[in-house]
């Protein structure tokens, strides 16, 4: 380990942050409609197999993003299917499903696994690029890591500056409520974790075809959609701060690369773990800056004041439930 | 929490055992002729790889043991209403636990005591694993769900650094885990080295106990209450988080057992791979028997089947083992439909 350098850095972090930026994205989206996509996990290999085993076979990055979408998807109607119209528990279903998927994705790849498919580029965009530090960390990157950062405001706005995004957090909050003023809530909930779950496909898709190339068992993707889930309750299901926490554990996982430079007598799995008790802890903050008590204490301190700011937020009152208009 | 209505009558019974197998059949066959493998001669390999010879049934119930363990434990944490996802890690803490009196056990006189020994630090070590993360959700307001996931990978990690670092091999450290034990510290086995009655004898002991303390004590029904009504126990002066300290306390007994069972019966020393995904699998088998005691075993038993048949899959028809994975989940995804949609 040499020198770091900070453009160098920055520019990683937004390249390797792109396929968790568009999985906590979508999770965003499904849960502030109260639905948990618990699949994360699973749908993430899953579509990660179908779009590589696609863009292989028919040599179209696009039809190998198109068909990771719609895994991503497919898996999530699922979800929303059996939750919102038969009323079944969302972590049950989904925990179920990420784990079939994953052997699905293992049973029917495994024709493809370790070989050299085609991959997405970097596509500097011209003028942009020049300018300095920025133009390297923002506009030298590849397309799956501009629609991400293109869609972190997209879905800000969405979910906060229109009449549909408010009716979708009006659901998450109180489907009772948004029932009796006539919105279809099933419908609702339903469609948009669809459309959650095509950003998690995507995630996939920008894994195998742009982050960690190629197919195998292990991918190396393996855990992202647990620790993409984490990062929703971290950035307490707001989309600009979930992708926040998206950059915050790519820094964690490049560092871990350069610490075990530092340290090399211990071995790479041991910090590839790291940024798992760090969530923990985060949401242990997080506990404590929504406590009174905690608050007060705070306030003798504008540095701790402000990271309780950061770190409040809170569930959509009606994440996880079941509602059933009768 | 029961997953699915009670029983209504053997007709409607017959009916949903007939959708599902259907059900789990078409969809099992669908995923073969995809990944272009005629379904019947991977569905026969599947039967004789587990149930052809009386080694392969050894084999099963080898995998049957630490599966029905991790699902008693599961028992006492669904019953108060815990998603204790953390059992992968639980089994990992209880082998690591084992491991480490097993180490220290090579000069020692007495292997049987050290085998006693070593089973109760593997019980504590998964116990300890599992009140964390009840900590952490009582304590921390950390969704155990969440917790237990980053517990799992902390294990995880603290696994691969031994076998890596401090219990490396002489030489250098390998995947392949940790030295072996010297013989004595094996578990004894019968059919030579195949089945493990100690294993077995324990596992009966652990379901038969479940089945008291969760049907038969004040304690079962305190959990029961809480696990259906959390505010109406504490009205009823029942601490809710002092019994969910107490149920993942014994849910991860149950795991840390399994996972001295993986290191003192199975494997003879510490391996990456030691949990053997069987606390997730145990998830499923819990779920599947709709969270009773009774039904736990014989699913068990079905899961160890699948897994044990799948192993030569791979040899004989060039397909990957994760197939009974795949049949697992398609069981349980039916059988939550076909029961969701004919209540």
């Amino acid at each position: 380990m040499t020198d770091l350098d900070l453009t160098i850095l920055l520019a990683s972090i937004v390249a390797g942050a792109a396929p968790i930026v568009l999985a906590v994205l979508g999770e965003t989206i499904s849960e502030k409609g109260g639905v948990i996509n618990l699949s994360l996990d699973g749908s993430i290999l899953l579509s990660a197999m179908v779009a590589f085993a696609i863009a292989y076979q028919s040599e179209s990055l696009f039809l190998g993003f198109a068909g990771g979408g719609l895994v991503g998807a497919l898996m999530a109607a699922t979800v929303g299917y059996f939750s919102v119209y038969v009323g079944l528990s969302q972590v049950a279903v989904g925990f179920v499903l990420t784990l079939t998927a994953r052997d699905l994705a293992y049973f029917l790849g495994n024709p493809y696994a370790r070989l050299y498919g085609p991959q997405a580029g970097l596509v500097p965009i011209p003028w942009l690029q020049d300018i300095p530090v920025l133009g390297p960390i923002f506009f030298d990157q590849s397309v799956p890591a501009y629609l991400s950062l293109f869609l972190i405001p997209v879905v800000w706005w969405y979910l906060y500056k229109t009449p549909m995004g408010l009716r979708l957090r009006a659901i998450g909050e109180n489907p009772e409520a948004a029932y009796a003023r006539g919105t279809n809530t099933r419908a609702i909930q339903f469609w948009y974790t669809v459309a959650g779950g095509l950003l998690v496909g995507l995630a996939g898709a920008a894994f195998s075809l742009c982050t960690k190339t190629g197919w195998g068992r292990p991918q190396g993707a393996e855990g992202t959609g647990w620790i993409a889930l984490a990062i929703v309750i971290f950035g307490g299901w707001h989309p600009v701060k979930t992708a926040l926490g998206a950059y915050l554990f790519a820094f964690l996982q490049i560092m871990g690369i350069h610490f075990q430079g530092w340290w090399p007598s211990v071995p790479a799995q041991v910090f590839q773990v790291a940024p798992f008790p760090l969530m923990i802890f985060t949401l242990i903050l997080m506990n404590l800056a929504q406590k009174g008590s905690a608050r007060s204490s705070s306030r003798a301190s504008p540095w701790l004041r402000g990271l309780m700011r950061i770190l409040s937020g809170s569930a959509p009152v009606g994440l996880g439930r079941s509602f059933r208009p009768e | 929490m029961a997953l699915f209505p009670e029983y209504s009558g053997p007709k409607e019974l017959a009916l949903r055992v007939l959708l599902i197998s259907g059900g789990v059949f078409i969809l099992t066959s669908l995923v073969l002729l995809v990944a272009g493998t005629p379904p019947w001669p991977a569905f026969y390999h599947l039967f004789v790889g587990a149930l052809g010879s009386w080694n392969k049934l050894a084999q099963v119930l080898m995998v049957w043991i630490p599966l029905t363990l991790c699902a008693c434990g599961l028992l006492y944490s669904f019953r108060i209403g815990l998603w204790n996802i953390g059992v992968e890690g639980q089994v990992v803490a209880g082998a690591i636990a084992c491991t480490a009196v097993l180490r220290f056990g090579v000069e020692s006189g007495s292997p049987a005591l050290m085998l006693m020994v070593a089973f109760a630090s593997g019980i504590l070590g998964g116990g300890v694993w599992a009140v964390l993360a009840g900590l952490l959700k009582t304590k921390g307001g950390v969704n155990e769900i969440f917790g237990g996931l980053g517990l799992n990978f902390v294990a995880q990690g603290i696994t691969l650094w031994l076998i890596f670092g401090p219990w490396k091999r002489p030489g250098v450290g390998s995947m392949s885990g940790t030295e072996l034990f010297q013989e004595s510290l094996w578990l004894p086995t019968v059919l030579s080295g195949r089945l493990s009655p100690v294993g077995l004898v324990l596992t009966v002991l652990t379901l038969v106990a479940a089945a008291w303390v969760l049907n038969r004590t004040r304690l079962g029904l305190s959990l029961k209450g809480i696990g259906s009504n959390a505010r109406a126990a504490y009205l009823h002066g029942l601490n809710p988080n002092t019994y969910f300290i107490l149920a993942m306390g014994m849910a991860g007994g149950c795991a840390g057992l399994a996972g001295a069972f993986q290191v003192a019966g199975v494997y003879h020393r510490l391996i990456p791979v030691i949990s053997s995904n069987y606390g997730y699998l145990a998830l499923l088998v819990v779920m599947l028997a709709n969270y009773r005691v009774w039904g736990s075993p014989w699913i068990a038993f079905f899961f160890a089947c699948l897994n044990v048949g799948s192993i030569q899959l791979p040899i004989v028809l060039k397909l990957d083992s994760s197939l009974s994975g795949i049949i697992q989940g398609a069981l349980v995804l039916t059988t939550l439909l076909v029961y969701g949609l004919r209540k």
